[in-house]
């Protein structure tokens, strides 16, 4: 190629030619194969370079991350607050969702979950720990496991038998449960402490029938007392009776 | 809002952007994912604290890369890759091939081939090739970026162009034979 346009192709394939030129050159190129030829070798080379070696190298994303702190750290722009901001709004509504949640679902009907214990109760192979009719052996196990104490009834000459204890929780709160037998019925009496906000029971005294159980509950020098059976109304008032009569 | 503070932010604003094309720039020059990140991270910590000296309006992306390639040029790499170029030499005329035109040269190479002949060009030579395909820099952009007269650009590209179609010619017809 002996062509005296050679010399202006690489300007051409550049544009690196003032425009009158670059017309010029392409007047030429209609008329000349072997500088056409050129011309195209040298766009196409242009264009492959460019494809094999503009993104050959990709930086990791961790490097990206490392030079994105190298310019971003040494500032404190009103960016510079939005994770923590993003963060700290994030923190409150997880709080405000925890308190709702626990308003709402940790605090589960109070009388339901005594039916619930009162049923897994009867149907427990070892429904009791302490398994006595003694009242001056059930009251004494219970020493140390409860930060509370209570009075169990006089029982004789009563329809009643007391068959056992065993500690219980009720609304994530430490309860005795004393089983009672009444012919061939059994019926479980909870006592708490009474800090007045269990779910589903009012402050005074109460008699409720929940799921076919009778339920007779009352609040006494601090102690809620909780008495469920599937007897008559009568024979668990009668109990509830004897518990509350051995009070003061 | 502090001249710093603002000055950063603007800094951030332009320089980030050219991370990409800054990185895959560095390892075709150093060779190496290693080096590659370094010369990128000093390019960045250099040019955030030189940003007073750069001045609003001109073209900052190749005041980017004039950093960049300065540094790789004190880096170890760079010191050793180096060798000096003679540029004042007239281009030599290329023997025509009738048989293998450039056009069927380039139809015929492919990305690998093309990337390995660029990986075996001097650095200066990969440099200005890179300078003109791949970041699509005018000659007068170069020449600033290379501190070199716009002549010498044209040369050097010239030169750094036939040693291209060269060991592309020679891996194209290795290929095929």
């Amino acid at each position: 190629m002996s062509c005296e346009w050679g010399s202006k192709l690489d300007l051409y394939a550049d544009a690196e030619l003032p425009e009158s030129e670059m017309a010029q050159v392409e007047a030429h190129l209609h008329t000349c194969t072997a500088c056409a030829a050129e011309a195209l070798g040298r766009l196409q080379m242009k264009r492959s370079i460019h494809s094999a070696a503009a993104r050959a190298f990709a930086p990791s994303p961790e490097f990206r991350v490392r030079v994105a702190k190298t310019v971003g750290r040494q500032r404190k722009s009103r960016l510079y607050w939005l994770p923590q901001i993003a963060f700290a709004t994030a923190m409150i509504a997880a709080v405000v969702g925890i308190g709702f949640w626990a308003r709402h679902a940790q605090r589960p009907d109070v009388l339901a979950e005594i039916a619930d214990m009162h049923v897994a109760t009867l149907a427990s192979a070892n429904p009791v720990d302490v398994i006595s009719t003694d009242r001056h052996t059930v009251k004494p196990w219970f020493e140390g496991k409860l930060p509370f104490t209570f009075d169990l009834p006089e029982l004789q000459n009563t329809e009643f038998r007391l068959i056992g204890g065993r500690v219980a929780y009720v609304g994530q709160r430490p309860s005795a449960q004393l089983l009672f037998g009444i012919r061939k019925h059994q019926i479980s009496v909870f006592i708490l402490q009474d800090s007045g906000n269990l779910t589903g029971l009012s402050a005074g005294p109460a008699s409720v029938r929940r799921l076919a159980f009778n339920i007779e509950t009352w609040s006494d020098n601090g102690l809620r007392y909780i008495v469920i059976g599937d007897t008559s109304a009568a024979d668990v008032r009668a109990l509830g009776n004897l518990l509350g009569a051995t009070k003061h | 809002m502090p001249q710093d503070r603002a000055n950063a932010e603007t800094f951030e604003a332009l320089a980030l952007p050219l991370l990409a094309p800054l990185y895959n720039f560095a390892h075709w020059l150093a060779g190496n994912r290693d080096e590659a990140e370094d010369l990128v991270q000093e390019t960045y910590v250099k040019a955030l604290k030189g940003f007073s000296s750069y001045a609003p309006g001109t073209n900052f992306r190749a005041w980017m890369y004039r950093i960049l390639r300065n540094t790789f040029l004190t880096s170890r790499t760079g010191l050793k890759s180096m060798v000096s170029l003679d540029d004042d030499e007239p281009p030599v005329a290329e023997p025509a091939t009738a048989d293998d035109p450039e056009s069927l040269l380039m139809a015929r190479a492919d990305q690998q081939q093309i990337q390995l002949a660029l990986e075996q060009l001097p650095v200066q030579h990969r440099e200005i090739i890179l300078l003109s395909d791949v970041e699509e820099m005018t000659y007068k952009e170069i020449a600033e970026l290379l501190g070199t007269p716009i002549g010498t650009v044209m040369s050097r590209l010239s030169r750094a162009r036939k040693a291209m179609r060269e060991l592309l010619r020679a891996k194209v017809q290795g290929a095929s034979r």
